[in-house]
This record gives C-alpha cells, structure tokens and sequence, in this order.
C-alpha cells in the first residue's frame, strides 16, 4: 500500500519488552453539581485506578457490563476525556500532561472506531469526505493523490470505490462501520480503540466486521483495544482480555487462560452467561447467575466492589479492597481468593 | 438562475469521476438544485420573488412616470391604464412609488437580515460549542433581549444618524444606521435556536469522531456542526427578512428612519392608511408585496432546506 506516513520504525532494540500503550492507574470521574451554585456534591467513578499494557500487534479485549467504564477509559487512553489521575503512556511517552496541540500531532498514530455507525458518520458529508477528512486534516496528501488514497481505503475495507460520493444514510449498517474503519486507517495508524465495533450490527455482519478488522490487523500491523460486552466475539479476536466490573478491572490474563481457567467470580458468571450451542449441555450446564444491578459508580461498596453481588463473597470483601495482582504470570486478579483452590 | 444543470448531465458516479474534487462540488451543487426543483412551492416563490426583484430594481427605467412628481389636479385617483395603481393624495404615480420603494424595502430586508442571521448563527455556535462561553453570551442576549428597544433606537438614531449622513451620503448613512439597528436587535432568537441545537449536535459521536481525527475546534464547527443545525438557520433566515422589511417600516413610521418623502414599502403603506376611506387600494398594493416578497422567502427557504438535506434529497 501507499503509506504517506511511515511508521517509526527505527525502535531501538529491545522495544519488543516496551508495550506500545501502558495504562497506569488510570482515573476519569464525572462531577455530579446540584443546586443553584453549581456546587460538586459527589462524583461518578466511571474509571477508578485501571492499569494495562497493550503490546504492538496484539489485541486486548476490554470486557464489561453496561455502565462499567469500558467505554470511557477506551476514551481517556485517547485523551478525548480528561483523565482525573494516572498516566497514559503512548509508545514510551506520556500523554496525560500534554496539549491540545501536542495530543494532536499524535492523532494519526492512534484512531478510534465507534460503536454506532448511523451516529458516528456525519450526515451531511460524503463519504469521500468523510474518509478524506483525516488526510486533509494532517496534510496527508492532497488533490489528486488524495482521491486516490480515499479509492484504495475503501477499497481496503471492501467496499466499492464508486460510491465515494454517496452519503453515510445510503449504507447498511456493516456497509457504514466500514467506512468507519476506513476513516480510522487513513492515517496508517498503530493503534486503533474499537468501542464496541460490533454491538450494533446485526449477527451476520458482525463476524464480517470482526474479520476485516482482523485483516488489517494482519496487513497493516495495527494493535488494538477491543471493548466489547460479547464475550464469544472477543474470544475470537482477542490476545489477552480484561475483565472490567464498575470501573475496575477484576482480570487479566490471555485468551485461552481466561475461558479456560477463570480466577475471579465476576468472570465466572460472566462466562456462564454465553450460551453454548448445543441443547444438551445447554440444558445441564452449571450457571452462575448473579443477582441484582451494577452497584451505583457514584458510591460504590468499600472492600472489593463485586462483594455485593459475589456468590462467594466473605465478611473480608467486604472490608479489603482486594490487591491486582499477578498470581501466574501474565494472569492478573483482583480477588482475595483467587488462589485458594475449590471454592 | 442556472437552470444548465439538467438531471442527465448528473452523471452517476463511476470509475474516474472520482478524480478530480472539483467534480464533487459540481455534482453537490446540481443535487441540490435538483431536489428544489421538486418542491413546487420554492420554485413558485423563486419566481416570484425574482418578477419583484426584477420590476424594483430595473422596472424603474422602463415605467414612464416619475414616481416624485407632484399633480394635485390627479390627486386619489383610482386605478386606470395611465396609473394602474393608481395615484396618493399629492397625484403622484403609485405603481411608481410601488416599484422604487421595493428597491429600499428588499435592500434592507436581505442585509439586515443577514446581519441578524450572522450575529445569531455566531454567537449561537460559539456560545453552545464552548461551554466556558455559555453563560456570558446568552447572558449578553438575554441583556438584549431586554433592552427597550424604542428608547435604544431613539439614541443610536440622535447619535450617530448625522455623523453616518456625513460620512456615506443621506441615502447610504441611514440605510447603513437602519440595516444594523434591525440587524443588532432581531439576532436574540437565532442566537438561542441555534445554542440549543448546537448543544445537541455536539454530544453525537461524529463530533467526538473528529476529535479523534484531530480536527481544531474551528472547523468542527463550520465541518460538522454548522452544517447540521442549517435548519433552524434557514427558517430564521425566511422569517428575519420578513420582520426586517415590517421593522424597517415602523422606524420609518415613527421617523427614525427614511424620511418620509423617501417611497419604501413601508412608508407607502403608513403614508396610505390615513386615506383608507377616501382610496383604500393605496393600502393594498405595498402589503401585498410586503406578504408576496415573505411568503416566498418563507418558500424559498423551506425548499432550500429539503434541499441541503442528504437524507430527503435522495428521497424526492
């Protein structure tokens, strides 16, 4: 392919140990004002002290229920949310202190792709210039070679070069994610976050989706994070996978270890809740099934936050904040009894 | 009008139309031109619009009568083929005085509004996209929205009427005071409309989606916001030209603006009234260009914002 932007690729040895992006502690809290002064009289704990690395070319599937932060800390890591603590640190380099005009120059290194394609692609311009925005943008290229980058993006996303001059509400749903990920490849980035990619798609175009962005994982090199609440999806997709329970994350540990051999309850009845497809064991299946809501981000239960809602919880969860720790190596939990066998 | 663009000329777009940008624009301007073919309404109101604008600018050349000449001895006459209007108390030509006043009238309507139109989109934008702006600025219309306006206009007129005279001629010094005296006091409701859709649009995810890009503030808003809230512009726009040419007359009326010897719509029409029972028609004829010209701004409008609209364009 054409690349106008050349990766970076004179790292100095040794950077495969250097992860590409490495979270550390990250907190984003909203402010909650009353009254007719404005004044704070609380705050929503959407992301409260999460610590990651994503490495160049794998993908780390952040998964969660509604209201659990994924969201908002896939947003934070690209600073299009103030974050409130922690650091962000992009290929060595930390984000979090810089400018608007710093955070920019480092835009077409990291992209995002949204969740819902009917609101994320601006109605009133074409596709051509949807795609061309990002190019134009950073002077990518310009006139003639212009077109012909936005020709070979869609192109490279399978879609059909014609239609550049359609606008977003003649697509179908998979047609317009699309062309979401071809806006977020324009600049050959390194790292792309998809917020939940896939959650608006209907069943038989999302494996479609999931596999182009697989794809250009393979040809382009990308990393990604992958923030998703359908376990199976990120299953397929994902390296390694982060378990996040109201602004926390409750695990980490790579792909197979996590289906396999699950630490933290959370993710036990997380797991239980995909259904299998086989009648006869779906029938007889042991589940996990958790009882009542999310806690309120707002005030959430002191000790481990899951403690309301564990099926194993003791009176200790209910007063310790449980460690993150590594308790094999690559696999992290936060639960006291994570390593204490047959409970 | 450019009525070149005929639908086959569109060319569907296929291999190397891509090629160059200018073909996009080409083919975005006959979209649009397109669809507001569709819609009756506009294209009567286009017509209209341009026969009014055609007869006040130009039609003075052509008409024969001197629209100030004075003949007392023709004084309220009714309609007849040598004053197809008619003629005022002083037996000066209506139709003339109809057809040169319209020149004052549609001048002022289309700058004021447009003066209030870009006060109001502005301070709109800026007050619904930056929210440390907010509160100052809708304080600042909430202030004019409550400002007296009559006492306002008595000031400005007493203070800067001879001044503007001096310097840009009789004619040009109160067209220039009277365009930004409607334009700085009708620009409140625009301002509001548009913060309200502003604060709406901006919370979409293509607006984080260029953020994301890196797109600077600037251009968000004239790429991805202003774009988007056109609607409500547009119908600001229909509506302001008509309050302008209304708001000119009543100025006029209470001598604030031209004078009176000086023919617009407006004055025509306050000039008339007082001969309602003696030669009612003088009333009719100034409004019914004053309701002719809104009501096809009011078309127009509509039909230019189905038209700038993607989702109805390819629907009609």
């Amino acid at each position: 392919m054409v690349a106008e932007f050349t990766k970076e690729a004179d790292d100095p040895a040794g950077s495969e140990e250097r992860p590409l992006v490495r979270v550390t502690n990250l907190k984003k809290y909203f402010p909650i004002m009353k009254g007719v002064f404005r004044r704070q009289i609380g705050s929503v704990r959407a992301v409260d002290g999460v610590s990651f690395d994503i490495y160049r070319g794998e993908t780390l599937g952040l998964v969660g229920e509604s209201g659990s932060g994924k969201s908002t800390a896939g947003r934070a890591i690209l600073k299009l949310e103030e974050v409130t603590d922690g650091t962000v640190a992009f290929d060595g380099q930390d984000i979090t202190g810089l400018s608007t005009q710093q955070v920019r120059k480092l835009r077409p290194r990291m992209q995002m792709v949204f969740q819902n394609p009917h609101a994320s692609l601006n109605p009133r311009m074409t596709v051509a210039s949807i795609i061309g925005e990002p190019l134009l943008e950073h002077k990518a290229s310009k006139g003639r070679e212009r077109q012909e980058r936005i020709e070979e993006l869609l192109t490279l996303v399978g879609l059909d070069p014609s239609h550049a001059n359609r606008y977003p509400h003649e697509f179908s749903g998979g047609q317009r994610q699309r062309i979401g990920i071809a806006r977020a490849i324009a600049l050959n980035p390194e790292f792309i976050v998809c917020d939940e990619p896939i959650a608006a798609l209907d069943v038989s175009i999302q494996s479609q989706v999931v596999n182009l962005l697989q794809d250009l994982q393979n040809s382009l090199e990308l990393s990604y994070l992958f923030i998703s609440h359908d376990l199976s999806m990120v299953r397929h997709i994902a390296d390694r996978v982060a378990v996040m329970y109201l602004g926390t994350l409750v695990e980490l540990a790579p792909v197979e270890e996590l289906y396999d051999d699950p630490k933290h309850p959370y993710t036990r009845a997380l797991h239980s809740s995909v259904p299998v497809p086989d009648p006869v064991v779906e029938a007889v299946r042991p589940r996990v099934i958790l009882e009542g809501d999310i806690p309120s981000p707002s005030n959430p239960p002191p000790g481990c936050r899951f403690n309301t809602r564990c099926p194993v919880a003791q009176e200790r969860c209910s007063q310790d904040v449980p460690e993150w720790r590594e308790i094999e190596p690559g696999h992290w939990v936060s639960c006291h009894f994570a390593d204490t066998p047959g409970w | 009008m450019t009525m070149t663009n005929q639908p086959g000329e569109v060319e569907p777009v296929s291999g190397g139309a891509l090629a160059e940008f200018g073909g996009r624009h080409r083919s975005l301007r006959a979209d649009v031109w397109r669809q507001f073919r569709r819609h009756k309404g506009a294209l009567i109101g286009l017509f209209l619009l341009t026969v009014i604008m055609l007869g006040s600018y130009i039609g003075p050349f052509f008409y024969p009568i001197d629209p100030f000449e004075i003949d007392t001895a023709i004084a309220n006459q009714t309609p007849s083929w040598g004053h197809p209007m008619g003629t005022d108390n002083l037996g000066r030509d209506v139709m003339a005085r109809v057809l040169i006043g319209g020149r004052i009238s549609l001048s002022v309507g289309f700058a004021a509004m447009f003066v209030g139109l870009f006060l109001g989109t502005f301070i709109g934008l800026l007050a619904g996209y930056f929210r440390r702006l907010d509160g100052p600025l809708m304080r600042f219309t909430d202030l004019f929205l409550a400002l007296p306006i009559l006492p306002l206009l008595l000031v400005t007129v007493v203070l800067f009427r001879e001044p503007l005279r001096e310097r840009l001629g009789e004619s040009m010094g109160i067209f220039v005071l009277v365009v930004v005296i409607i334009g700085a006091t009708s620009w409140m409701q625009t301002a509001r409309v548009v913060r309200a859709d502003v604060l709406a649009i901006k919370e979409e995810e293509f607006v984080l989606a260029a953020r994301s890009i890196g797109t600077r503030p600037r251009r968000i808003l004239s790429r991805h916001i202003l774009p988007n809230v056109l609607s409500p512009v547009i119908v600001a726009a229909s509506l302001g030209t008509a309050t302008a040419i209304i708001t000119e007359s009543a100025l006029s009326f209470l001598g604030l603006g031209f004078p009176a010897t000086f023919p617009t719509w407006g004055i025509l029409l306050s000039n008339a009234k007082d001969y309602l029972s003696i030669n009612p028609a003088r009333v009719i004829w100034p409004g019914v260009m004053i309701s002719v010209t809104v009501m096809s701004v009011n078309f127009i409008g509509d039909g230019l914002r189905d038209a700038l609209d993607p989702k109805l364009r390819s629907k009609g």
